[in-house]
């Protein structure tokens, strides 16, 4: 596919008809979560949409993310909006490696300069640079050096977009996601760099590039289509909730689009995994379901070709689109429930409490029968005394 | 710290301290009133103390019709948010986890649909008690600035608990750290002001009841 | 639609119920009207409505099927299905390896996909051309 082809003629170079092409547009915009009525549009502007160009960097991350996105061999509607960019640098998916593939890299960067697509997948070790390298160089100076020229970041997953796994309490990498990374270290100029940095970045704020984080463990695939998606159809960034996920996504909870919500208001749960209650598909708050806490398309979208999601599987929600979902005190414990054994502070506090309160009744009783020992009967002649 | 961390701390550590100071506070308080002791009674009995006491602390807890009538909106406020406090403290189903994940004891929970509801009844009666309160000159008078605390210390996890299950204005593990830590100042600051009257009021009910019961009269 | 206990849950076990299938029924009951009034077409994405295990199913199975059947094939094979109700339509999009990619309710006379595209008449015409100078 040449890179100046636009989308549609680039899909009717592969023999996609018109019909073909508005199913593709009706399928794009189920993915991107908007409604059957914006299909013309999507239509229109995809049919003039250039191919953009995207490089994809995976730093500390376990290649889930991008396993998640190409699990499928065929050409799905994910796997045409794959086809459709021009995916210029992925240093799992390309064939070249080493100083091939940076070269790559560099090309991509000084072609597209201020326009490519940055794909994060992945968090940043800053405690050591040296934690994780690719072709010798940092991650952080990798990052620093290819986001100065993207029009956009993508942080994919939730090592790229909150740190993640590798950011898990205690952070012995001291990892760092996207975000953050170009928050605290955006000013600094990257220790090696290429030529094509040195010729480009005089004047490029790292800090405020626009970042889409995109979090998940790993992401549902359509999500991440579905931003890039709106990405070339529109050329514009969604809009984003406080945390930089796309609103269309993640703007409501699990718990508040999960098919057994109405189990959660009946006060019906299921209480161990094989109960009647579970059996019954009954609500899964009690076994631990982060839900309530958790923002993401799942209960929806759903995985796999919409077959389902992890509650219709019969397990709680474990949050990983959250922030330090690793952290939260126990995939199987509720929400509500103490991350300590309060029934023991119970005793303790009672048993202390008990004993005290005695001690101080007896010393309040030893005061009083002092006081009425020490006590003196005035008589008549006592007055006449002071008098 | 981050959300997540301030959660964590909430539900765990925060919480035991909280505990601690409520159960110590509270227990230490009781055992003091008990340890001053009474004098002992050296007239002839004319009844039964234990069953004065013990009928009073149930006759007690419905309204006296003179007062209800002296002071209506007192009674029927009054009566309104303590049961709708009851009702949204124990019978919310995260609440009851809670309790059975600590204790060991459960009980069935109310549709979360009514509990919304209680909570929305509960959190206007407290606002009318403390208009009331601020509107009546007596009652002005008589107030100090601990009546205000304990207004205040009683509303706010009604407020956060119902801003944490419609999710308004923060981020959700944010509203249930607020919550959770709303309900902690609760407990720490109960055992040191008048909120002592939800444990006391039945020692102080059974000592009026036992009085008359040792007199063979009705309370 | 399938028994319901007194609280509204449903009482065969595994089955679950979100009460999204009976509004969804009224709004195409609304629309219906619209397509009649003022002709006016509306087309619901069923991905975007929260279901159960098997919900999907029973919303098919309450539509029913009507007299007309069309199998398109394009970019993977797609049915587009009249229901019980002339003018409702149940059109799934299915991708190279049957899998679902797509799923639609539209209210319309005909679905704009089953109709013969200008594009693709242009190029029919040209192709068609082009085989006869030959």
């Amino acid at each position: 596919m040449s890179k100046d082809q636009t989308i549609g003629e680039a899909l009717r170079a592969r023999g996609v008809s018109r019909r073909g092409f508005l199913k593709f547009c009706a399928a794009t915009a189920s993915m991107m979560a908007l409604p059957p009525s914006m299909v013309p549009v999507i239509a229109a502007a995809l049919e003039k949409a250039s191919r953009p160009s995207v490089i994809w960097m995976s730093f500390q991350e376990c290649t889930g993310c991008t396993e998640s996105l190409t699990r499928s061999h065929s050409p799905t509607v994910e796997g045409l909006i794959f086809d459709t960019i021009s995916l210029d640098y992925h240093h799992t998916l390309q064939a070249a490696s080493g100083a091939a593939a940076e070269a790559a890299r560099e090309a991509a960067m000084e072609e597209n300069w201020g326009k490519y697509i940055l794909v994060v997948d992945g968090s940043i070790p800053v405690g050591d640079p040296g934690y994780s390298t690719i072709a010798g160089i940092s991650n952080m100076d990798m990052l620093l050096e290819t986001a100065a020229g993207a029009a956009a970041i993508v942080s994919v997953g939730s090592c790229a977009a909150f740190g993640g796994i590798p950011h898990a309490d205690p952070n012995p990498t001291g990892a760092l996601s996207v975000r953050d990374l170009l928050q605290q270290y955006g000013d600094r100029k990257p220790d090696t760099h290429s030529a094509v940095y040195t010729a480009h970045s005089t004047d490029v704020d790292v800090k405020n590039k626009p970042i889409i984080n995109v979090p998940g463990c790993p992401p549902i695939p359509v999500v991440i289509t579905g931003v890039l998606a709106h990405f070339l159809t529109f050329g514009t960034i969604p809009e984003l909730d406080e945390l930089g996920r796309p609103m269309a996504y993640y703007g409501k909870s699990i718990h508040d689009r999960c098919y057994r919500r109405p189990y959660y208001d009946k006060g019906l749960f299921a209480e161990t995994f094989d109960d009647e209650g579970a059996k019954k598909g009954w609500c899964l708050y009690k076994l631990g379901c982060k839900g309530p806490t958790t923002y993401n398309a799942c209960a929806t979208t759903k995985w796999n070709e919409g077959t389902s999601f992890p509650i219709e599987a019969g397990h709680p929600c474990l949050g990983c689109s959250e922030p330090d979902f690793w952290d939260g005190g126990g995939f199987y414990k509720a929400i509500s429930t103490s991350t300590e054994d309060i029934s023991r502070t119970a005793v303790y506090a009672i048993g202390a409490g008990a004993a005290a309160g005695v001690a101080l009744g007896a010393l309040n009783r030893a005061k009083k029968t002092r006081a009425v020992k020490a006590h003196q009967k005035v008589g008549i002649d006592d007055l006449e005394k002071d008098g | 710290m981050s959300e997540t961390e301030l959660l964590i701390w909430v539900r765990g550590p925060a919480l035991q301290i909280a505990t601690v100071v409520f159960l110590l506070g509270g227990v230490l308080r009781i055992f003091e009133i008990l340890a001053l002791g009474r004098k002992p009674n050296l007239a002839e009995p004319r009844g039964s103390a234990l069953a004065g006491g013990l009928r009073t602390i149930i006759t007690r807890s419905f309204p006296n019709r003179d007062t209800l009538q002296r002071s209506t909106f007192n009674v029927v406020a009054g009566y309104i948010f303590h049961i709708g406090f009851f009702i949204a403290l124990f019978f919310f189903a995260p609440h009851i986890l809670l309790f059975d994940d600590a204790f060991g004891v459960s009980w069935p929970a109310l549709p979360t649909q009514f509990i919304d509801a209680v909570t929305v009844v509960t959190m206007i009666a407290l606002v009318a008690v403390l208009l009331h309160r601020i509107n009546h000159k007596v009652m002005r008078y008589l107030s100090r600035f601990q009546d205000y605390l304990v207004w205040l210390v009683t509303i706010l996890p009604l407020v956060t608990g119902y801003f944490a299950f419609h999710r308004i204005g923060l981020t959700p593990p944010l509203l249930i750290a607020v919550h959770i830590a709303s309900v902690e100042l609760l407990m720490v600051v109960f055992p040191f002001t008048k909120l002592m009257h939800a444990f006391t009021l039945f020692l102080a009910r059974y000592y009026n009841g036992a009085i008359s019961g040792y007199r063979g009269v009705n309370s | 639609m399938q028994t319901q206990t007194e609280s509204g849950c449903s009482a065969t076990p595994g089955k679950v119920v979100t009460g999204n299938v009976i509004p969804l029924l009224h709004e195409v009951r609304h629309a219906l009207q619209q397509l009649l009034d003022s002709g006016q077409e509306m087309v619901i994405d069923l991905r975007s409505i929260p279901m159960g295990p098997g919900e999907e199913d029973r919303i098919a199975e309450q539509l029913g099927r009507g007299e007309v059947q069309a199998r398109l094939s394009a970019l993977g094979p797609s049915e587009v299905v009249e229901t019980r109700y002339p003018g409702v339509w149940l059109v799934t999009h299915h991708n190279n390896d049957g899998e679902i990619i797509g799923k639609f309710i539209e209210v319309c006379v005909i679905p704009r996909l089953v109709t013969a595209q200008h594009e693709d008449i242009r190029a029919g015409l040209q192709a068609l051309s082009v085989q006869l100078a030959e």
